[in-house]
């Protein structure tokens, strides 16, 4: 394997790590709002903090993972999407700060405060839907080289189908991985309104889902054909993914084994997300930019590999202890343990 | 002009985010070492005071690294978006380090997670006073790769320039590069300093406010004494960044010091006003201390600002930022000298009311000392972006709505500022030692 695959390779596996971390933790900011509005707070807000209370900050890192890294095994994304992305990113930048004051603010200071929540929500929609431009962005079309500096179109980014195809893809994407996992977090904390509520949630965003992810194949077929035929080479890891679907939602209107629907779930995206991003090589933006135009030169390359072998082996271990900690200790979810509050 | 000039504006954005950055990222960095010397002093002494103050202090440490996280994430992708030609140069030599950082950051935010969580959950108050230690070397850990990248961009090495192309790209030399060993030591000594004194401000202030608590009188004494530790080893530490600026920023030196004309014997400038034809009024001038901050001796020759092409000279409004940075850093030496003295040897004026209100009003001028410290580090190496190598003018981006963004994040600044104080007032208005301590004598025993 060359090195700019294992740097691509890595990159796409931390982005997937975000897209699931984060997905939960947008989502669950999404239906705690909404449980606010329509009055069912009692049911969900104790089971939602309780998950995100020690993982919100580490959900973020992930995030800063992939653009730190990005830059460092492919510098001149630095310079096309860099120079491109200077209004979506700030906007997502500034909503990714709302939300990440949040947590602090709220949970100590003004705990309760309905518009904060609201806000808290809201950017949990908006930002998925920020970011998911830079997919659309990619895929060429809306970038012109003008004076040697790329410049982005906004009103063809604005008005095309395949944006709002992603961006709709986005916000049911972070709806249903977030309601799949806190269904199956909500059962093993023991509570039944709970599980019931957000496996109601999550059955009902499964079809937008697969309806959206559908929509974007065909739209590509129009945008980005080699990408589409590509796409189509791949047909049977998108298939698998299906079926992967089709479990969980099983699963979930069996009422059983919410561990095992998740994991499908995870399952499910992997193989879609992966076979996105193989069917997308070796464009980093069609067509200025490729893996191998961009990539680092080799002493960069091989050492950042190796720091992240060591980071990994520290790292790894330490997610381990804080999964069990909190995700799977029995005291600490059914909130046993502690002794104030 | 700001609307008008993205490389104006983007100047400008970059320097508001990170001088509301460095707030967070400077109590970031401090806080955990803090916490961790009063929990190790409570388990050692067996004293509940200690135990509160790191637990108390915990607590507001939580709210101020929200913000540090989600400012810093800020200036992570702002130096792409803002400098893209910059981070497409840098992130073939300098990447390593900020990629470490990542993971410092990593380390440290599980930890911290885990830390926070957890204070009824060992039975062994030992076992969680080690989960302080990844926290604590986590967080001093990013301070030190992100001050090397800095560091770079004021002494690039580690790769040659061959006909416009980069070559022999060395990541650990770019990494370890000639002023990385005094910036990141400055950095890190500062910033317990003023963590120390912030602490100590807060102890201070209850004071005079009338709480007589034995709890803030430890926490006193004993912030004042971390600061004065870690303000002697600032003041050695800056000597010899004076001496590596002499050695390889000479134009920089040569703008904060005011000092034109390549001399021997050169004496230090504090203070003053300078006008346009490089005349100096209402300074202080002490002899000789220049040459010896220099280059150890008092005969040795500084080179002069004026050795330097025009284009290339830093402003010399940088002056100013060294003296208040200095002026501060003695100060508060010779504050908290006086104040440990003061105990062991029982002069009372230490006790009093205005002391007391020094020592509140040392901490902000602690952070005012490191913003100055910053703004003479980066407007001293003006106009390069990468000294020698790329101008700011070259680096900046190309896209429109700068100005705008500005704007923005301003705005979002102003709203996470007060955010910070209201919320920082709530919890401790609320929950006051006295009560906090009651409830924990009360309940439990240990």
């Amino acid at each position: 394997m060359s090195l700019e695959l294992i740097g691509i390779s890595v990159l796409w596996l931390f982005l997937f790590g975000y897209v699931i971390v984060g997905s939960i933790d947008y989502g669950a900011g999404f239906f705690n709002a909404h449980s606010i509005i329509t009055g069912k707070q009692h049911i969900l807000s104790k089971v939602i903090q309780r998950y995100l209370s020690p993982v919100w900050e580490v959900t973020n890192v992930f995030f800063v993972f992939f653009f730190v890294g990005i830059v460092g095994f492919f510098p001149q994304t630095a310079y096309y999407f860099g120079t491109i992305l200077l209004v979506p990113g700030s906007i997502g930048l500034i909503l990714l700060a709302i939300r990440g004051s949040y947590y602090a603010f709220e949970s100590y200071g003004a705990r309760g405060h309905k518009g904060y929540a609201f806000m808290y929500g809201a950017s949990g929609l908006l930002i998925p839907a920020s970011l998911s431009i830079v997919l659309t962005i990619s895929e060429g079309g809306f970038v012109s080289i003008v004076d040697d500096n790329p410049v982005l179109d906004y009103a063809a980014l604005f008005t095309s189908p395949l944006t709002w195809s992603i961006v709709v893809l986005s916000i049911a994407a972070v709806l249903y991985i977030s309601a799949v996992f806190l269904t199956w977090y909500a059962f093993k904390t023991g509570d039944d309104n709970a599980t019931e509520l957000m496996r109601k949630y999550a059955i009902g965003w499964s079809v937008p889902l697969i309806i959206a992810a559908s929509g974007i194949i065909y739209e590509l077929s129009f945008h980005n054909e080699e990408h589409f035929s590509r796409m189509i080479d791949l047909w049977w890891m998108f298939g698998l993914s299906f079926l992967l679907w089709i479990g969980t939602v099983w699963l979930l209107w069996k009422r059983t084994r919410y561990g095992v629907a998740f994991g499908l779930l995870v399952g499910q995206f992997a193989l879609a997300f992966f076979a996105y991003g193989i069917s997308h090589y070796p464009y980093l933006l069609y067509p200025y930019l490729t893996i191998y135009e961009g990539f680092t030169n080799t002493a960069m390359a091989i050492s950042l590999i190796i720091a992240f072998i060591l980071g990994m082996a520290l790292l790894l271990p330490s997610l381990y202890l804080l999964m069990k900690l909190f995700l799977f200790d029995k005291n600490y979810v059914q909130g046993n343990n502690s002794k104030k509050e | 002009m700001l609307f008008d000039d993205p490389v104006y504006a983007s100047r400008l954005l970059t320097l508001l985010t990170l001088s509301f950055h460095i707030i967070y990222a400077t109590i970031g960095v401090g806080v955990p070492l803090m916490i961790m010397i009063a929990q190790w002093i409570g388990i050692k002494k067996n004293d509940m005071h200690y135990i509160m103050m790191a637990r108390r202090w915990a607590k507001g440490f939580v709210v101020t690294v929200a913000v540090g996280v989600v400012t810093g994430t800020a200036i992570g992708l702002q130096l792409s978006l803002l400098w893209p030609q910059f981070m497409e140069l840098a992130g073939n030599i300098i990447a390593l380090p900020l990629f470490m950082e990542v993971f410092a950051f990593f380390f440290e935010a599980i930890f911290l997670g885990i830390y926070l969580y957890t204070w009824d959950r060992f039975d062994n108050p030992k076992k969680h006073f080690l989960l302080l230690i990844p926290v604590a070397i986590g967080a001093g850990m990013s301070a030190f790769f992100i001050t090397a990248v800095n560091s770079f961009m004021n002494s690039p090495a580690g790769f040659d320039i061959v006909n416009g192309q980069l070559v022999n790209a060395n990541p650990i030399a770019a990494m370890f590069n000639p002023s990385m060993p005094t910036k990141v030591t400055h950095v890190l000594s500062t910033a317990y300093m003023t963590v120390a004194f912030m602490l100590a401000a807060i102890a201070a202030y209850r004071l005079i406010k009338g709480s007589n608590h034995v709890y803030h009188k430890k926490a006193l004494y004993m912030t004042m004494k971390i600061g004065l530790v870690f303000a002697i080893a600032t003041a050695l530490l800056g000597d010899l960044s004076g001496k590596y600026l002499a050695e390889y920023q000479p134009e920089k030196l040569a703008a904060a010091e005011w000092h034109f004309e390549t001399e021997n014997e050169a004496p230090l400038i504090m203070f003053g006003v300078v006008d346009e034809n490089q005349e100096i009024s209402y300074a202080i001038e002490i002899p000789l201390m220049l040459s010896i901050l220099a280059h150890g001796y008092p005969s040795a020759e500084v080179t002069g600002l004026n050795e330097f092409p025009e284009e290339e000279q830093p402003p010399l409004i940088i002056h100013y930022y060294f003296a208040i940075m200095v002026t501060i850093g003695v100060f508060m030496i010779g504050l908290s000298l006086v104040y440990w003295f003061g105990i062991r040897r029982g002069w009372p004026f230490v006790r009093a009311q205005w002391y007391r209100w020094l020592i509140v009003l040392g901490g902000p001028l602690s952070f005012l000392a490191i913003e100055a410290g910053w703004w003479l580090a980066e407007r001293g190496r003006q106009p390069w972006i990468l000294r020698g190598i790329m101008t700011v003018d070259q680096a900046a981006t190309t896209s429109d709505y700068v100005g705008h963004m500005f704007i923005l994040f301003a705005g979002l600044y102003l709203v996470l500022g007060i955010g910070t104080v209201v919320v920082l007032r709530k919890i401790f208005k609320n929950d006051p030692v006295e009560k906090e301590l009651e409830k924990l004598q009360g309940g439990e025993p240990s």
